[in-house]
Parts: structure tokens; C-alpha cells; sequence
């Protein structure tokens, strides 16, 4: 019963609330007006598609070299040096890449934006979208690459410099060569988040830049032209797998197997003055780079026709003048009823699908395990537009206030698997044989060790859940009523529409979606243990 | 007392322990001896119950074991890796079998702190295991194997991962616990001078098989076989015809006691050889080593194998004739 259990509910869940929206959306694809590949063809012809297209490619390669570059230095600090407040600093940066793209992109408008903080207007240039994806993207490399790095056996750099190589030259053949497997990882996840931006692209581009995953909310929203927005959807599938594919292939190929170091034992105090300054230096450009944006969130929020005022704030209950059809303060109450919704499938079906590839062996486990990270591999946008086209006939679902948190709780879901699968292997046999000699029933040992362990796990997985839900703007874009809106959605509408109370409206939306999931991912790392889990 | 009778485990056709049969009584250490891949982890998990026999049979007291399950059986097990719960407070961990019986919170308070006391780590009951350093696994690890006070207690490796100047003193601070409170104790070891440290019996394993068993003095005296021998560190080992108390080898002559005539291996303990002008054996010192205490010298000799002897200082350089005087060989 219980196996039957963990398969089949995660596979019955999958099924219907992934495949088979995609299957619609290939459906959707190819029954065009004129004939079936008619769509596909106009992609491919129409220059302003294939325009998209180049735009989503090119400004993926340069977003992601820009932040390897820029966040290259940080990361090497916080590998190489043991200084004060590093793991605090460490946590605080990590905050950006878990903020909602409708906060970063709200943060940058008050930035860079024609009210910005420098009195330079950047927004719809591509500037002002490429900083905000190193900005977005900084902790990727400085989690991933320092990763990888503060493991480095120290040893074989210092057998390089003893055979003679120079510092910079010990750095290029023997440190960089080690990193690159973390490097690819760090550049493809940044590639893949990138080519399918949305929501910072939406805010600050202007509909002016559109990357194709803009392009396919517009042909739906604006045109409702969904032969083209599938056959869009396609084609972004197909080139997310064929980054995918590449990357593990790379990572088969060029994987070394490396004797890692404890991470204590290769970080050291800083010694000389110059060493102090470089640190100080790093230190002070992230804390600039990562705070700013986020400190001139709140200060716009707070600052309502050039005066300090709450009325950003004390004007959310109001509906009279609002852009909503409901006070904001209901987006909040709508959100986090969303939120835990989607926390409590995520947990369900995540927990369940986490037992099959964790404690079973061979290939049934390794295709479970490759069918729940394809979620993740899809962009939140195909999804929405997915469960558009799916769940309209033959029974119309798509007023069900339901299918918002199954979306989100399908994006949540690949986080949870990742979070809780490493916790329940690592739990080492010899515990529960140990808990055994020393009396405990098979159940009782399973309920003493196990459970405590995973519960911790599981903890951290429900504030990922939670924290995703509370954010999601792509697919809730295309599956929300009006009446109904959640934060990310609230924040959008008030963004488009004039004054400069309803812009303050936005960044006071913005300021409270940031706490919010500010406070759910520091509740995280609270229950964190050591450091399991691969998030 | 516990009896292993014809005891044989195959784990994936591999016959890890072979027709093994040994007892440890009441009171009384068991040091079971092996290098690694001997079966000796494999031997405390069947007692344990966590490894099914193949055949043979386990009793305590008479009563056969195969059915009972882990849990029940009584036994305390210390893991070669400490298996300490990592979820849990030092108190807690060392709790945990008393949990398991049941015992009021107060009876547990008590036997925790006194178990803490007995291995130095009194008053630690609210620190996490997380951040110990071996000595202290160790010492939490043994606490909570003895707090269930468990019928016998088996330990695997306790002290493996442990510096050398650790071991040395841990391993007489566990003897003396384990005599103190007459604990019947099986000890699982790689490590000769730990076996022989710690054992009223020892048991010497190889590839699954007894190769010796004895008390550690008898063993150490007399080993079965040329093996064995190596294995307890000896070196100068050599076949030899006996004749009437007098085996030729070549070596030379050497007296030995009370031993059959014919064909024999003899050994010559290294306390028994001496560099001495008038000695019987002729030979060239080929290597000199240090050792702090004493030196090692390799010595060639014209026919046969070369022969180790530990002297004190001065000792001859690399390349001296020298004469040795063997004392009492012994036959295995």
C-alpha cells in the first residue's frame, strides 16, 4: 500500500497537472488556421519573432558573463578568507536570488528608473536589465563557484607555486581548471533563469525588449493569438532541454573526482594591509551593489510626492482609486492563502515522490527523479499558459481559484524533492542500527531517527514552497481573476498605471512581498542542519 | 555467558566468517584480533542480530538467540564510527536505551550523569554531539553503550580513529572500567598491543577463520603458526630440523625446549637475541634504524633470512660484523 502510494500519487499528480497541459500546448501548436505547422512557421518568418528570439539568447550570454565577472572577486573572498560577520554577510546576500522578479524589477525602477536615485533614466535600455540580473544572479556564483571553492584543497595550489608556477599562473592551470565543473553549473543555472526572465524583463523593458517567454504572455494577453504563443512555448522548451542536456553531458565528461577539503581548514584570517583593503574593497561593492536597490525600494515606498509619508501604505485598504477592483491589502491575504495552499501540495506530493527516489534503487527511481526536475526545466509562463489551454474543456477550470496554487505548487515541488532527498540518504544505516542495539523497535527507531531528521528537512522545504508561491508572477499571470489578484500581480497593475501615489503603492507591495520572503527564507535558515540539501 | 558455536556468514556468496566458534564468560574481555577484512565487524553484527547467520547458532546462557531480534537481546554495541544521533543533546544520546526500557525520567537523569561521570564527561548532558572531538565521541559513544547496562557489551574499533597517544591512555581507562564494573565485553581490534592491553581472552581472526584463541599471554607465547606469528609482529621466523632439544637452521644452532623432534618453524622472540662477541650467529649489520627507545638492526646473514634485533645505544653502524647470541626458540 504505502509504495503503491508514493508512486502513484505524485505520477497521477504529474500527469495531469504537468503533462498533460503540455501536451495541450503542443496541440494548441499545431491546429493553427493554416494547417498544422503554421505557427511555427510564422516564428520563425515573422522578423519581429525572430527578433524575440535573438533578443532572449543574446541578452541570456551577456547576463551571464557579466555576473561570473563581476561576482567573481566575492565569491574568492568568502571561499579563501575568514573574516568577521562572514556567515551573516554570506546569508545576506543570498536575499536578492530569492526575492520575487516583480521586487527586483520594482526596486530597479525605483533605482534606475525616471524618479532613480542617480537622476538617470535607464529603464527601458538594456542596461538597466542586465544589472538587474547580475543582481539577481550574484549569489549563484558566489554560493556555487565560493562553494566548490572553500573545498579546494589548498595543497595543490601551494604544490604549484613550490613547482615554480606564479601566483596568477597557479590560478589558471591549477585553481580555475578545478572550479570549472561549479563554473558551468553556476553559468547554466544563471543561462537558464535568464533566458526565460519575465517578470524583470516585463517592469523594466517595457514590452520594448521582450524575451520570448514576454512575448508568449503578450500573443495570449494581448493578441490571444495561442497557436503562435504555443508554438513559442515549444520552441523555449526545446532549447531550456537542450541547455539542460548539454550541461549534464558536460558535467558526465569533464567531471574529476577531487578530494575535497573541509572548508575550515582553507580559509584564513586576512594578514596584510593589502589583504584587508582588497576584502574591505569586495565587500563594500557587493554590499553597495546588492543594498542599494533594495534600500531605494523602501525609501520610494516611504516617500509619496517628494514628502515622507505612509500614504503609500495607509492607502492600500482604499478601493476607491485603486487599480484593483479590491483593497491591496486583500492581494496580501489572497497571497498567503495561495502560498499555503501550495505549500501543503508541494509537501504532499514532494515528500511522497522524495521517498521512492531516495530509498529505492535502479533505473524506476532515477526516471521518477529526471520526471520531477522537469518542472523546473519549464518556465513559469509555460506553465500558466499551459493550465490555460488544458483545463478549458471539456470542463472549464479556469475560474477555479484552485489552479493557482497547483501551478505554484508544481514549481515548488522539483525544490522540496531536491531539499528532502539528500537529508533521507544521508541518513546513515548505522543510526538506525544503533538506535536497534540500544532497544528500539524497528518503527520506534524509524520515528526517533528518521522522522526528527527529515522533519528539519521538510521544514526548509515548506519555506522554499511557501516563499516560491508568495512570488510567482509568471504563471499566476495567465490563471488570475481579476477579483482575486495576489501581491506580485497587485504590485504589476499599480506599476502600470500613473501617479505617483499608485507608484508608491507598488514599492510599499514590494517592500512587504520583500519581508515576507525575507522572513520565510531566514526561518529556513534557522532549520537548516549542517549543510545538507542541495539548495 | 555467551557461546558462538559453528558460526557462518555468506554475504553475497563471500563466506565472510568460517565454522567460527568462541565464548566469552561472564565478567571477562574477549579481544578479538584481525587485520581488516577478517570478519570481525561482521562477527559482532551476528551477535548483535543485525547480521543473519548462515548456520551456527549464538546462545546466551543456553538460550539460542536466532529468534530474538535486536532489540531484545540486551546487548550494547559501541559503532567503529561512533553512530552517535546527530539530532540529539550528548544527555539524549546517552539516554536513549534507558528511554527504550521505559524508565522514569528521574531514574534516567541519574544513570546518564553516571555513566558521564564514569567516562569524564560529567555535566556535558545539554551540549550537542556535533561538535566533539574524537576523544569525546568516543567517550559519549561508550556512556550511552553502557547506560542500558547491557548483559555484554561489544566494542568495534572504539579507539580507531584516535591518535597514538590517545589510545594509549583510553585503552587502559577502558579496562579499567570494563574490570571495575564487571562488564562482560567483546573488543574488536586491528591493533596487537590494544588486544593484548585489553583482553582476559584473545581471539585471533583470519579471513574468517580462528586462527588462535587464548589467553593473550599464551598466544603471544606460543603462535599457532608462521601467520599468526607475523601477524602478532614477531619477524625471525625459520624452518628448522629438531634433533633431541636442538634445531639446525640456517642460522646456525639454536636451543630450543621442549620440542618434538623433526621438522619445526621456530621463532625467536626479539628479547631473546643479543649482539654478543662470543655469540653463535655470524653476520653484517646491513640496515640501522632509530626508533627513539632503541635502534633496529637488520642483520645479513650469509645463508638464510635476515634477522631483526632491537639494541640499545651505541649500536654498530651499517656495515659492522657482528655476532649474535640466540636465546630460547620457540616452535609454533
Amino acid at each position: 500500500m504505502g509504495p503503491i502510494l508514493a508512486v502513484g500519487v505524485p505520477l497521477v499528480f504529474l500527469t495531469v497537472v504537468f503533462l498533460y497541459p503540455l501536451w495541450s500546448i503542443l496541440f494548441a501548436g499545431l491546429s493553427g488556421d493554416g494547417g498544422p505547422l503554421a505557427a511555427f512557421g510564422e516564428v520563425f518568418e515573422k522578423p519581429s519573432l525572430r527578433g524575440v528570439a535573438w533578443f532572449t539568447v543574446w541578452q541570456a550570454i551577456v547576463s551571464t558573463g557579466l555576473t561570473l565577472i563581476v561576482a567573481m572577486p566575492a565569491a574568492y573572498v568568502f571561499a579563501r578568507y575568514d573574516f568577521p560577520g562572514r556567515s551573516l554577510l554570506r546569508a545576506a546576500i543570498t536575499i536578492p536570488f530569492v526575492l520575487p522578479t516583480l521586487v527586483v524589477g520594482s526596486a530597479f525602477l525605483a533605482l534606475l528608473g525616471p524618479n532613480g536615485a542617480f537622476g538617470v533614466d535607464l529603464s527601458s535600455t538594456i542596461w538597466a536589465i542586465l544589472i538587474a540580473h547580475v543582481f539577481y544572479n550574484y549569489a549563484v556564483v558566489v554560493r556555487t563557484v565560493g562553494g566548490l571553492w572553500a573545498h579546494l584543497d589548498l595543497r595543490l595550489e601551494e604544490a604549484a607555486r613550490m613547482l615554480g608556477a606564479s601566483r596568477w599562473r597557479a590560478f589558471r592551470t591549477v585553481t580555475l581548471p578545478l572550479l570549472r565543473p561549479a563554473i558551468a553549473a553556476a553559468a547554466s543555472i544563471i543561462f537558464l533563469f535568464t533566458f526565460t526572465s519575465f517578470g524583470v524583463i516585463l517592469v523594466l523593458g517595457n514590452l520594448e525588449f521582450r524575451t520570448i517567454e514576454v512575448e508568449i504572455w503578450r500573443q495570449t494577453m494581448s493578441f490571444l493569438n495561442l497557436p503562435v504563443a504555443a508554438a513559442l512555448s515549444v520552441l523555449q522548451l526545446v532549447g531550456v532541454s537542450m541547455i539542460l542536456l548539454g550541461y549534464s553531458r558536460y558535467q558526465e565528461r569533464r567531471s574529476i573526482e577531487q578530494r575535497l577539503a573541509p572548508a575550515a581548514a582553507t580559509a584564513r584570517k586576512p594578514q596584510t594591509p593589502g589583504e584587508w583593503w582588497t576584502i574591505g574593497g569586495i565587500l563594500s561593492f557587493t554590499a553597495v551593489f546588492l543594498g542599494t536597490p533594495l534600500v531605494m525600494l523602501v525609501e520610494r515606498s516611504l516617500r509619496v510626492g517628494g514628502e515622507w509619508s505612509l500614504a503609500a501604505y495607509t492607502s492600500l485598504g482604499e478601493t476607491s482609486d485603486s487599480p484593483l477592483f479590491v483593497p491591496a491589502t486583500e492581494a496580501i491575504a489572497n497571497s498567503v492563502g495561495f502560498a499555503v495552499a501550495a505549500m501543503a501540495i508541494a509537501l504532499v506530493v514532494g515528500i511522497l515522490a522524495a521517498t521512492v527516489v531516495a530509498y529505492r534503487r535502479g533505473s524506476v527511481s532515477r526516471w521518477f527523479d529526471l520526471l520531477l526536475m522537469l518542472p523546473l526545466g519549464t518556465s513559469a509562463v509555460t506553465i500558466g499558459f499551459g493550465f490555460l489551454v488544458a483545463f478549458d474543456s471539456p470542463i472549464d477550470l479556469r475560474t477555479s481559484p484552485m489552479l493557482i496554487p497547483l501551478a505554484h505548487s508544481l514549481i515548488a515541488i522539483p525544490f522540496v524533492v531536491r531539499t528532502v532527498v539528500p537529508v533521507m540518504r544521508s541518513i546513515r544505516r548505522r543510526l538506525r542500527e544503533a538506535a536497534r542495539v540500544l532497544g528500539a523497535s524497528p518503527f520506534r527507531a524509524w520515528r526517533e531517527i528518521d522522522v526528527p531528521l527529515i522533519a528539519r528537512s521538510a521544514l526548509v522545504a515548506a519555506g522554499f514552497a511557501f516563499a516560491i508561491s508568495l512570488g510567482e508572477f509568471g504563471a499566476t499571470a495567465f490563471l488570475v481573476r481579476p477579483e482575486r489578484p495576489t501581491l506580485p500581480i497587485a504590485i504589476f497593475r499599480m506599476l502600470g498605471r500613473p501617479g505617483e501615489l499608485n507608484f508608491g503603492r507598488a514599492m510599499a507591495l514590494s517592500t512587504i512581498l520583500m519581508v515576507l520572503t525575507a522572513a520565510s527564507i531566514m526561518l529556513i535558515e534557522r532549520f537548516r542542519l549542517g549543510e545538507a540539501g542541495e539548495f | 555467558m555467551l557461546r558462538v558455536d559453528a558460526l557462518t556468514v555468506e554475504i553475497q556468496g563471500a563466506t565472510i566468517l568460517n565454522n567460527v566458534t568462541a565464548q566469552v564468560l561472564d565478567g571477562k574481555i574477549l579481544a578479538v584480533l584481525g587485520p581488516s577484512g577478517s570478519g570481525k565487524t561482521t562477527l559482532l553484527r551476528s551477535i548483535a542480530g543485525l547480521q543473519r547467520p548462515t548456520t551456527g547458532t549464538i546462545q546466551w546462557d543456553e538460550n539460542d538467540l536466532a529468534g530474538v531480534p535486536v532489540e531484545s537481546r540486551g546487548f550494547g554495541l559501541m559503532f567503529q564510527d561512533y553512530a552517535l544521533f546527530p539530532h540529539q543533546t550528548i544527555g539524549a544520546n546517552v539516554g536513549f536505551g534507558l528511554r527504550m526500557q521505559h524508565q522514569s525520567t528521574d531514574a534516567i537523569h541519574r544513570r546518564v550523569s553516571e555513566v558521564l561521570d564514569w567516562v569524564g564527561m560529567s555535566g556535558s548532558e545539554g551540549r550537542p554531539v556535533t561538535n566533539l572531538s574524537g576523544g569525546e565521541q568516543q567517550r559519549v559513544a561508550l556512556a550511552r553503550a553502557l547506560a542500558p547496562a547491557p548483559r555484554m557489551l561489544m566494542l568495534d574499533e572504539p579507539l580507531g580513529s584516535l591518535d597514538r597517544s590517545m589510545r594509549e591512555r583510553l585503552i587502559v581507562e577502558l579496562r579499567e572500567l570494563l574490570v571495575d564494573h564487571q562488564i562482560t565485553a567483546v573488543y574488536v581490534t586491528h591493533d596487537q598491543e590494544e588486544a593484548f592491553t585489553v583482553a582476559d581472552r584473545l581471539l585471533v581472526l583470519k579471513e574468517g577463520v580462528v586462527a588462535q584463541e587464548g589467553t593473550p599471554e599464551s598466544v603471544y607465547g606460543r603462535p599457532s603458526d608462521e601467520w599468526t606469528a607475523r601477524f602478532l609482529g614477531f619477524r625471525n621466523i625459520i624452518q628448522a630440523n629438531v634433533i633431541d632439544g636442538t634445531a639446525l637452521t640456517s642460522w646456525g644452532r639454536l636451543v630450543v625446549g621442549d620440542v618434538a623432534d623433526g621438522p619445526q618453524t621456530l621463532v625467536i622472540p626479539p628479547d631473546e637475541l643479543s649482539l654478543d662477541p662470543a655469540g653463535s650467529i655470524h653476520g653484517k649489520v646491513a640496515t640501522r634504524t632509530f626508533r627513539g627507545g632503541h635502534y633496529l638492526l637488520q642483520i645479513a646473514i650469509n645463508a638464510g633470512p635476515t634477522l631483526d634485533v632491537e639494541v640499545s645505544a651505541p649500536a654498530p653502524e651499517a656495515g659492522t660484523e657482528v655476532r649474535l647470541r640466540p636465546g630460547h626458540a620457540v616452535a609454533l
